[in-house]
């Protein structure tokens, strides 16, 4: 009896002591999953490469995606998206100012918030080459630039035409396979990106990612080498396709995934079977150094922002009036100022020639070659003239 | 949204205030919206957005920091790149002067941007270049393609519209992008320069589904210094950001002359922007009661000279509670009188635009063609001089010697011309000219030119389209019907104060022509992979032939034995017979 007493006081104490060593411990597993993921910002590159009309639904795929991560937190700031063709203003539009991606025109993926980064002809190999390397001229404005550094996340996503090892540059170049991948290992090399999440998808797209070789990528496609990627239906309106398939089951998983999901990879794998989507969907992760099942989905698509929460109070001071300054010093003389005249006849009449070229004075040419002849006869004389003709 | 927050000061109280400027009290905002219903059934609505503030950026002394109205992204480019004035605009469409009349604020299809800059500058092209790539990132527009072979640097044309004396055109930049597209990704960032945003005032109205689906939608954005006040005597920024849409009687109003602000912009108005000193909407009602009734009625009238003419408006105010009324909204509806069919109205109703003009591409083939614009004064009685301003890409090669102007079948000599011949691949060719018009009279500008064949690389990735060439300017000052207002008060209406007015007996105005479309003789891209294909088959196919005819050699095939007959034969060969056949 004593000692079944004496246990039940030792299994207590030993009880008292322990959960205040197991909440320390569940303070440090938080505090290591607060510091483990390894990213601190979030970049996305959409890039459409199609022209024409009738690639509505390659704009559309690129737009459909550009909602999603603003909508997961990724600010416009932080996304540089390249559309090759305006497909909400052409005139073909029937419905000005939208793109929609499902018929019956349910959903406007062009809304009005709306920030194009790359547009029309600049939409080239060299851009998108540039802006993956950070190899851009000086005067480039800051939207149009990729400033990620070894702590970013980068998700690319391209769609357009392609082929085996090739996509299509609105139909007039071509990017390769081997070019991306360079491009890729430049990124490492310059330490670019913490991690890259490739989704392409165009005809054959699993080509381009075979020649990947730097670490830290992942990538998805939605066709095998030898299969073309389809697209999903027609809007008798609009008259066009407006999605492809793969683009368009992506996006309905997409909008199930809110800022807090815990959503990994795998489930992204597994978007759009092959009773789905016609063509097998292919990924590849041998590049990557995480389990994918450990890999959010918001890890790319969303920007997560670390909160700390304090209980202390911050007291905000209140802003300082600077004293108003009277413009101008008193000395200068105070006269009153005109506009200037819009067409002013009589002064553009009478207006100086602009600064030309110097060419020398009227018959300076003439008068200096008839001088030199003068010189010549009379230095040598009449009678050497036949020894000359 | 960070720049309207006031910064804390750091430096000492004791030293004078020379390091930074105090902007609280010194910026103010106005909006106005003017709604003018056309002839033609459609509706015509300006929207202008003004942001005054009394700061010098150029002055060494002052580093400004301090933003609180005027948007912090436009301000830093003025003072980094020491620009004088600003102009940018981006148009959708076409203005048809002969059926709309003209407009408040004109402005040519696609992408337009001329600046002047600060006579301190010593790089000029450097400075415009860099300008017109920060632009690109601030509105969303491919301006990052004006380049040198685009840009023009007018002799007379486009002087300043602020304060100024010295005018030194080696400071002025012009340049045009006539393909621009304009869609929602322009209005974004455009809506963003507001200091209401979109949220409040007139600016919830711009709802980018109804502006895009018009006749015709610009927007633009004018930055100049002017007079602070009547004695003229500091300057102030003015940052003016308008947008000018018509909305068509057939794609948005189904065909009935019937015109509501919810019809047009889909939203009604509930609140002014809390941040403006005034915030009007004007309805033109010189054609009332005739055309159509406005409701709600308003006794606010307000007359105004504008173009020329004097127009009654109904105002309403939006500062003021009652004009919500009772339901806290504001849907202003004009409702046409008479029959809704087809409406057969001569010149005579509409006051008929003094100065219009057009141009086209003669010609046929892709070698040689013309280029004619055509002027019409349509004035009874009074002649004017134009200023006729063209920039013509290198592409197209001018014959200058076959430039003729003739007005009534005669010839017109022009009293000013300034003509800079283009250099392949770096300038354009532009064309100035000064031209008396007589009146009542159509004057025709002709000007022959050769299409050049660009390098393969030069082309386009869509070639067939064609290639634009900007529109030509206009520019000139119309003897007005009415006494204009040469007067500067605060509290004239922003449309009618936009272009200075130095004297009273005419007013100034700019008149764009279309924009051309030639195509150039474009080859076949397809055919250096179509050549090689063919060059290699037919090379293969004729020296492999050849080359078999003279080094092919026939020789007797012995057939192959049976298995015993070759038995044997090795049996010879051990014994030294010979061999069987």
């Amino acid at each position: 009896m004593d000692y079944y007493n004496l246990m039940r006081i030792f299994a207590f104490i030993h009880l008292l002591v322990s959960i205040p060593h197991g909440y320390s411990n569940y303070v440090e597993t938080k505090a290591g999953q607060f510091f483990s993921s390894g990213h601190t910002n979030n970049w996305a590159v959409l890039v459409c490469t199609s022209r024409f009309w009738f690639n509505y639904r390659h704009v559309a795929n690129t737009l459909s995606v550009y909602r999603s991560v603003k909508r997961l937190g990724i600010p416009d700031s932080h996304i540089v998206l390249m559309l090759a063709d305006d497909m909400a203003c052409n005139y073909r539009n029937p419905k000005p100012a939208t793109v929609f991606s499902h018929k019956n025109m349910e959903l406007n993926v062009y809304g009005d918030d709306v920030e194009v980064d790359y547009r029309g002809y600049e939409v080239t190999v060299e851009n998108f080459l540039r802006v993956l390397t950070g190899r851009l001229p000086p005067s480039t404005p800051r939207s149009k630039r990729l400033l990620s550094d070894d702590r970013s996340n980068i998700l690319i996503y391209l769609t357009g035409h392609g082929g085996n090892g090739f996509l299509k540059f609105q139909d007039s170049e071509e990017i390769s396979n081997m070019e991306l991948a360079d491009a890729f290992e430049q990124m490492w090399q310059k330490r670019r990106y913490n991690e890259l999440l490739f989704i392409i998808d165009t005809c054959q797209g699993a080509s381009m990612y075979e020649r990947f070789y730097s670490p830290n990528l992942m990538a998805l496609a939605s066709s095998q080498v030898g299969e073309d990627s389809l697209s999903h239906q027609p809007d008798l309106a609009i008259g066009v396709h407006l999605m492809d398939k793969y683009t368009f089951y992506l996006l309905e998983f997409l909008e199930e995934v809110h800022p807090a999901s815990q959503a990994n990879m795998n489930d992204l794998f597994k978007v759009c079977p092959q009773s789905q989507c016609v063509s097998t969907p292919g990924h590849r992760t041998d590049l990557f150094q995480r389990d994918p099942g450990s890999v959010l989905i918001t890890d790319f698509f969303g920007s997560v922002r670390k909160v700390e929460i304090t209980k202390d109070t911050i007291n905000l001071t209140s802003p300082v009036e600077p004293p108003i300054q009277r413009s101008g010093s008193g000395d200068i003389q105070i006269e009153s100022l005109t506009y200037v005249d819009q067409l002013p006849v009589a002064e553009i009449i009478h207006q100086k020639p602009k600064q030309k070229d110097w060419h020398p004075p009227d018959g300076f040419i003439l008068g200096l070659w008839t001088l030199i002849l003068l010189v010549f006869f009379q230095t040598y004389g009449i009678k050497h003239l036949k020894h000359i003709f | 949204l960070d720049s309207r927050l006031p910064l804390v000061d750091r430096s000492d109280g004791t030293k004078d205030s020379e390091s930074f400027t105090a902007a609280a009290a010194r910026d103010q905002f106005q909006e106005e919206l003017v709604i003018r219903p056309l002839h033609s059934g459609d509706i015509y609505a300006s929207f202008q957005f003004r942001t005054l503030w009394d700061i010098d950026f150029l002055q060494e002394r002052q580093k400004v920091s301090h933003y609180r109205l005027f948007p912090k992204s436009l301000g830093q480019v003025l003072s980094k790149f020491s620009v004088r004035e600003l102009h940018i605009s981006f148009t959708q469409g076409f203005w048809r002067t002969m059926q709309w009349g003209q407009p408040f604020i004109p402005s040519p299809p696609g992408a337009e941007l001329w600046v002047w800059f600060h006579d301190t500058v010593s790089d000029v092209d450097g400075n415009w270049k860099e300008l017109t790539n920060v632009l690109s990132g601030i509105f969303c527009a491919s301006l990052n393609f004006i380049d040198l072979t685009n840009t023009v640097q007018p002799s007379a044309s486009f002087k300043p519209l602020g304060l100024g004396n010295a005018t030194d055109h080696r400071f002025l930049r012009y340049a045009t992008l006539p393909r621009e597209i304009v869609c929602t990704e322009n209005l974004t960032p455009w809506k963003k320069l507001l200091p209401c945003g979109s949220k409040a005032g007139l600016s919830v109205l711009l709802k980018s589904e109804k502006l895009f689906h018009s006749s015709f939608h610009s927007q633009a954005v004018h930055i100049r210094p002017v007079c602070q006040d009547e004695q003229c005597t500091s300057k102030a920024w003015e940052l003016r950001q308008t947008l000018n849409v018509v909305f068509d009687l057939y794609t948005s109003s189904q065909g009935k002359k019937e015109w509501s602000l919810f019809k047009m912009f889909s939203r009604t108005l509930t609140e002014a922007c809390p941040l403006a000193t005034s915030s009007k909407i004007y309805v033109d009602i010189t054609d009332n009661p005739e055309l159509f009734e406005l409701n709600p009625v308003t006794p606010l009238l307000s007359q105004a000279v504008v173009l020329g003419d004097r127009r009654t408006y109904s105002v309403f105010d939006l500062t003021r509670a009652e004009t919500f009324g009772q339901l806290c909204s504001l849907n202003l509806l004009l409702r046409w009188k008479g029959d809704s069919g087809m409406n057969v109205f001569d010149g005579c109703d509409m006051l008929r635009p003094l100065l219009h003009a057009e141009r086209y591409v003669a010609g046929f083939g892709l070698q040689t063609g013309e280029i004619h614009t055509v002027i019409y004064n349509n004035h009874p009685y009074r002649a004017f001089p134009v200023l006729l301003m063209d920039s013509v890409p290198w592409y197209l090669q001018l014959y200058i010697h076959t430039l003729t102007v003739t007005s009534k079948s005669r010839d017109n000599k022009p009293s000013y011309i300034h003509y800079q011949p283009a250099k392949d691949r770096h300038r354009p060719h532009l064309l100035e000219m000064l031209i008396q018009l007589p009146p009542h009279s159509m004057t025709e500008v002709t000007v022959q030119f050769e299409r050049a064949l660009l390098k393969w690389t030069e082309y386009t990735p869509d070639p067939n389209h064609g290639f634009y060439v900007g529109s030509s300017v206009v520019s000139a000052l119309v003897p007005s019907m009415v006494a204009m207002n040469t007067n500067f008060t605060q509290d004239q209406p922003l449309f009618s104060s936009f272009v200075p007015v130095k004297e009273e007996s005419s007013y100034f105005v700019r008149v764009y022509t279309e924009p051309l479309l030639v195509n150039l003789p474009t080859p076949d891209f397809s055919m250096p992979y179509n050549v090689i294909c063919l060059t290699c088959t037919v090379v293969a196919v004729g020296y492999g032939s050849f080359y078999n005819l003279l080094t092919r050699t026939f020789q007797v095939d012995e057939p192959s034995l049976p298995l015993e007959k070759r038995l044997a034969n090795l049996i010879r060969r051990i014994r030294g017979v010979p061999l069987l056949a």
